[in-house]
């Protein structure tokens, strides 16, 4: 690991003006992907914010949803009883990602924060347009079998990781962030950014933007939802494809629905479109089988990941199922 | 080195080595040395440098002893534990949060202390495996992982049984589906997890206090 300066914030305004100041400096919160990645030389903040001590870490009932700080941890967030009543589709995405030890250290600000683990992106031996812009994209000509389908540019083909990120595109919630400039409020789905011709760039965050918490809104999708992930054991790895998927039902008649997928592109890839074809229709599989085909749509795959344009439908039509309780 | 000696009668050489040698150095140095060092190096010195290679001061619970500790900012809990406290019953397995050998409990709550710094720990109390048994009274986890033969080579034991312990303290064993789920962070190339499954199961059906 690089040597580095190490400094404890205690107020978020010191934290934030301390990384405008210097952009080799990073924040750290459960540093549970930072310190992997300066382990291997892929990041290396000359500073190291420690952010752990803010007071961003309730978890609290808003009139409108929920608030959770960013420095909740992940394994606190997962089991916190008002996430499960009224996001439960948000604590299966969080205990589908990584383990139970990663869970007690990993933040929710962190976690939607990750980095790609493309391989190309890990090795600083190899070119990565993410890492080290203009050096190439080794994935695209390369071994691509955890890659992008949808989203992706000719500079990257990378995933975003996160679990969590997917569950908080589909229940539309919002990221808080405070920077050098006030506050401000994303849509989730306006955080993660695609690739373009600036893969380095993984979100829409300014310098110094420092996230202080996610709000999910309330919403009627408290019953029928399901959190799948496909991978390559059963537990503990990243996934190839995930689906969120949500449905709200008046018996057997889909009133409204929420899906998004995991493993599929630069960002958590929500699937407006087939939310939409689900709307008004009994909660069959035939239903479901037209919604994955119009969530594939523009769907395109590389050499070595051609299996995800026929794991993703099926995930998504399974998922649905799930969620409906349609065996 | 002897066999490094110059031949005789090859006048010059020596020197020539002694600044090939010089210069060789020197790049190692540079090539070895971070960023920031390079860079300063070129600017003069500078303080933020200086801070990077400057120890933190750090005070530390550690199975019931305090510690006032001084770690440079880099260092790991893990390497806290083995390096500078000798507890080396810790075990560093991949150094990258992946295979769960380096598990202890920070507040109670398990963890990988190799994707920790120490530093990030101030204040906070760590128990590891040398503080699970009290005094020659191995933990009814010991004894279970004893029983039924949880381990072969032994290296991913003590990340085991402290995420065993915090498993059941959790409320995740209630089943074996569960006990699987919960210990996926806990790798072992040896393959002993039916027996390590049937040791969390005896030790959370048997009721003691864990």
């Amino acid at each position: 690991m690089n040597p580095f300066q190490y400094v404890r914030a205690t107020k978020a305004k010191a934290a934030i003006d301390a990384r405008a100041g210097d952009a080799t400096s990073q924040f750290i919160a459960g540093g549970t992907n930072l310190l992997d990645l300066m382990k291997r030389g892929v990041m290396t903040p000359q500073r190291l914010i420690d952010i752990n001590k803010l007071p961003f870490d309730k978890i609290e009932r808003q009139s409108n949803g929920l608030r959770i700080g960013a420095l909740a941890l992940n394994s606190t967030t997962a089991e916190d009883k008002q996430v499960l009543e009224r996001a439960p589709l948000l604590a299966q995405a969080l205990n589908a990602g990584a383990s139970a030890q990663l869970r007690n250290m990993a933040t929710v600000g962190g976690n939607m924060l990750q980095r790609t683990r493309c391989s190309y992106f890990y090795d600083p031996a190899m070119p990565c347009n993410k890492r080290e812009p203009g050096s190439g994209c080794g994935a695209l000509e390369g071994y691509n079998r955890m890659h992008a389908i949808f989203g992706f540019s000719d500079k990257c083909i990378a995933v975003h990781p996160s679990d969590m990120s997917v569950a908080l595109v589909a229940l539309d919630a919002a990221v808080l962030v405070s920077g050098p400039k006030g506050e401000r409020r994303l849509a989730f789905g306006d955080l993660h950014r695609l690739p373009g011709d600036e893969p380095q760039r993984d979100t829409n965050l300014e310098a110094g933007e420092l996230i202080t918490a996610v709000e999910v809104p309330d919403s009627p999708f408290t019953k029928h939802v399901h959190y799948l992930k496909v991978r390559e054991r059963a537990s503990y790895a990243f996934a190839l494809v995930s689906v969120a998927a949500a449905l709200s039902l008046d018996g057997n008649t889909i009133k409204d629905a929420r899906l998004a997928m995991g493993g599929v592109a630069h960002k958590p890839w929500r699937l407006t479109e087939a939310e939409k074809s689900l709307i008004g229709k009994p909660a069959t599989e035939a239903t479901f089988q037209e919604a994955a085909r119009v969530a594939m749509q523009g769907a395109k795959a590389f050499k070595h990941n051609q299996y995800k344009l026929k794991l993703a439908p099926n995930a998504i039509v399974q998922a649905l199922k799930n969620a409906a309780a349609v065996s | 080195m002897e066999h490094e000696t110059p031949p005789a009668g090859c006048p010059g050489h020596d020197e020539a080595r002694r600044t090939f040698l010089k210069q060789s150095s020197l790049l190692t140095a540079l090539a070895l040395a971070p960023g920031a060092v390079v860079r300063a190096a070129e600017t003069e010195f500078d303080e933020k440098v200086a801070a990077a290679f400057e120890k933190v001061s750090l005070k530390l619970d550690v199975n019931g002893v305090k510690h006032k500790l001084s770690v440079e900012p880099r260092t790991t809990l893990l390497d806290l534990l083995r390096e500078q406290l000798h507890l080396t019953g810790t075990k560093k397995g991949c150094d990258y949060g992946q295979c769960g050998a380096c598990t202890v409990h920070v507040d109670g709550k398990r963890v990988n202390s190799c994707l920790t710094l120490a530093v990030m720990q101030d204040g906070k109390k760590i128990t590891t495996i040398e503080g699970l048994a009290e005094g020659d009274k191995l933990h009814p986890m010991q004894e279970a992982f004893i029983k039924h033969d949880g381990f072969q080579c032994g290296y991913c034991t003590p990340g085991q049984i402290m995420s065993a312990v915090a498993c059941i303290r959790e409320g995740h064993a209630d089943s074996e589906g569960e006990i699987k789920e919960y210990m996926s962070g806990n790798i072992c190339r040896c393959g002993a997890y039916p027996n390590i499954v049937a040791a969390i199961q005896e030790v959370k059906n048997g009721g003691q206090k864990v």
